[in-house]
């Protein structure tokens, strides 16, 4: 009798002990609930004062790609129908925006059903389905937030999302389809989280647009899970006439060169493709175009938090 | 009694085993979660304009720099370093990353991974297990620590729930680098001092289509020229060999 009882604690502890090895590790390391704070540390003009018109460097965009960002007018923002319109959750990858991740639990087995990623503003949540469910159908309606799974990899959440609307790629008018997808990689280090974001797009890449990015644990942030109401209201005019849409015909856009001018750079690097992504276009720009770097920096030289550190922080050329 | 020990040994082993086998390799090669060994290119995107080509004198944007910083700065001038002798300034370990180079990963020994640049015929050594820094002056790629980071042996499958292949193994390489000769983070002469102190995590994912792609966070302290800890990640993707490998020297100008 008290052999069986030795023989089924040991069992018993065996198994426990087992146990407590196999999941230390798994449950330490997939929390990614939380609210990370964004860091300023890259992407410096497109957090700041936004990307330029023009401004296309490092991005695989094809011909139609450039056409739709050349024809954009900031303007369209202020039309009514458009000033509650959402980013694509492409934005968040490089968009100054906090990060406001929960999880939605089974209330029978606890397991986790989606991981949430907050909105604040300008984007719509999304929710990354955990329980295995299919993408629906391509002709399904598009949510702003896309449709979007997750599956673990060791301790990396790969994100796959699907059925977004048409919207930005960057914010100065690049657009992607809503035929494009996407697969981001997401991981933790300690208080830092790391997202890897691979964006294909048929229509308006001839290649993948691969960006990584990193926000920092900030439990002290309050942070909106849910984006405020939008309530529209004539901002211009001109635009209430609703038949009126701000855009600019091929060739006509009088800011299209300027980025390229400002930093001395040839039309063809400023005007972005694959080629503008890897280091072998230095030599073009070398050899070819024989580029010269500006003199001095003019605007948007920098945005050190050092309140000692006087510079010129946009785009007025002014030093503060 | 037989049959006890029988159980908690099998027990045992099959925890031991779950765990990976990389806690109990002879060595850093064995042990590894992934494989980083081979040519590796940059994608550069964000911040082009200071990583592409050189930026202008100046242009500090996205660097949290201190005012002894932006003092050094303001008066760099890149005739100095060639008259120094100093054109790798831009090329030291906290700055390297970030630029417009291929990297070729091997494993030097069994405990020192080897990663070399095209841009600046660069090298760092990542040293594994129980390395000494040598004593002697800085170095440019200064003196870097590494450990791979073990994360679960199994696959997680939707939902949290464990699956897949048990022989798989997870995880990432950290790599902790000071003892670094003062250089410069950018080609326009913002510098670093002799006491910065970056850490890296070294991530793999294998993308969509099924090629290997490379994401590197890292975070820079330096208690001289920094006004907080500078936080930023680089990606590279996988090719299939060195026949893109370009060896171009140190300039301080281009």
């Amino acid at each position: 009798m008290l052999d069986k009882f030795r023989i089924s604690t040991l069992k018993s502890l065996a198994v426990l002990f087992c146990i407590l090895l196999m999941s230390g590790p798994a449950f330490a390391q997939v929390d990614l609930s939380g609210i990370w704070g964004f860091v300023r540390g890259q992407y410096g003009q497109e957090n700041g004062g936004g990307s330029d018109i023009g401004d296309y460097t490092g991005i695989p965009i094809n011909d139609e790609g450039r056409a739709v960002g050349l024809s954009f007018s900031p303007t369209q923002w202020s039309q009514p129908e458009r000033q509650c319109q959402y980013y694509s959750p492409r934005y968040a990858s490089t968009g100054p925006f906090a990060l406001n991740i929960w999880s939605d639990t089974d209330p029978v087995t606890g397991r986790i059903i989606a991981w949430n990623m907050g909105a604040w503003i300008d984007k719509d949540i999304v929710n990354v389905w955990m329980d295995g469910r299919p993408h629906p159908s391509a002709n399904t309606f598009h949510p702003f937030g896309g449709f979007a799974t997750g599956t673990w990899e060791g301790d990396t959440l790969v994100v796959r999302t699907t059925h977004m609307k048409w919207s930005i790629l960057r914010i100065n008018g690049l657009q992607h389809s809503d035929r494009a997808t996407m697969t981001q990689y997401i991981v933790r280090h300690g208080d830092l989280l790391s997202m890897l974001t691979y964006f294909e797009d048929p229509v308006y890449l001839t290649e993948p647009y691969v960006l990584s990015s990193v926000w920092q644990l900030s439990p002290k942030t309050n942070f909106s899970r849910t984006s405020p109401a939008c309530e529209p209201i004539n901002e211009s005019p001109r635009l209430e006439n609703t038949s009126i849409v701000p855009h600019y015909l091929p060739g006509k856009n009088p800011f299209a060169n300027d980025y390229a001018r400002y930093y001395n750079l040839p039309l063809e690097a400023a005007q972005g493709g694959a080629q503008t992504m890897y280091p072998e276009f230095r030599k073009k720009l070398k050899d070819v175009y024989h580029y010269v770097p500006p003199e001095k920096c003019t605007r948007y030289c920098c945005d050190s938090a050092d309140p000692a550190v006087k510079c010129i922080r946009d785009g007025t050329g002014q030093v503060r | 009694m037989t049959r006890i020990r029988f159980l908690i040994l099998s027990a045992f082993s099959l925890c031991l085993c779950s765990r990976g086998f990389a806690q109990n390799a002879p060595n850093a090669k064995a042990a590894a979660p992934i494989d980083l060994t081979g040519y590796w290119v940059t994608i550069i995107t964000p911040d082009w304009r200071e990583r592409m080509v050189p930026p202008a004198k100046g242009d500090y944007l996205a660097v949290p720099i201190t005012a002894a910083a932006q003092k050094i700065a303001d008066a760099w001038e890149p005739a100095n370093d060639e008259a120094a002798g100093e054109q790798c300034r831009s090329y030291g370990a906290p700055a390297i990353n970030a630029t417009p180079t291929r990297l070729h990963i091997t494993w030097q020994d069994d405990n020192t991974l080897k990663v070399e640049t095209d841009y600046g015929m660069q090298t760092r050594l990542f040293h594994f297990g129980n390395w000494k820094p040598p004593a002697g002056p800085v170095t440019w790629q200064g003196d870097s620590i590494a450990m791979w980071e073990l994360t679960g042996p199994a696959v997680l499958g939707a939902g949290g729930n464990r699956g897949g292949d048990p022989a798989r193994r997870f995880g990432n390489l950290k790599v902790t680098t000071t003892h670094v000769r003062p250089g410069y983070f950018r080609k326009n002469g913002i510098p670093y001092s002799a006491n910065v102190r970056m850490t890296e995590y070294w991530d793999l994912f294998t993308d969509p289509s099924g090629t290997q792609r490379m994401m590197i966070t890292q975070q820079i302290e330096d208690p001289e020229y920094l006004f907080r800890t500078w936080i930023t990640t680089y990606n590279f993707k996988k090719e299939p060999d060195g026949s893109k490998w370009d060896p171009t020297p140190c300039s301080a100008r281009w």
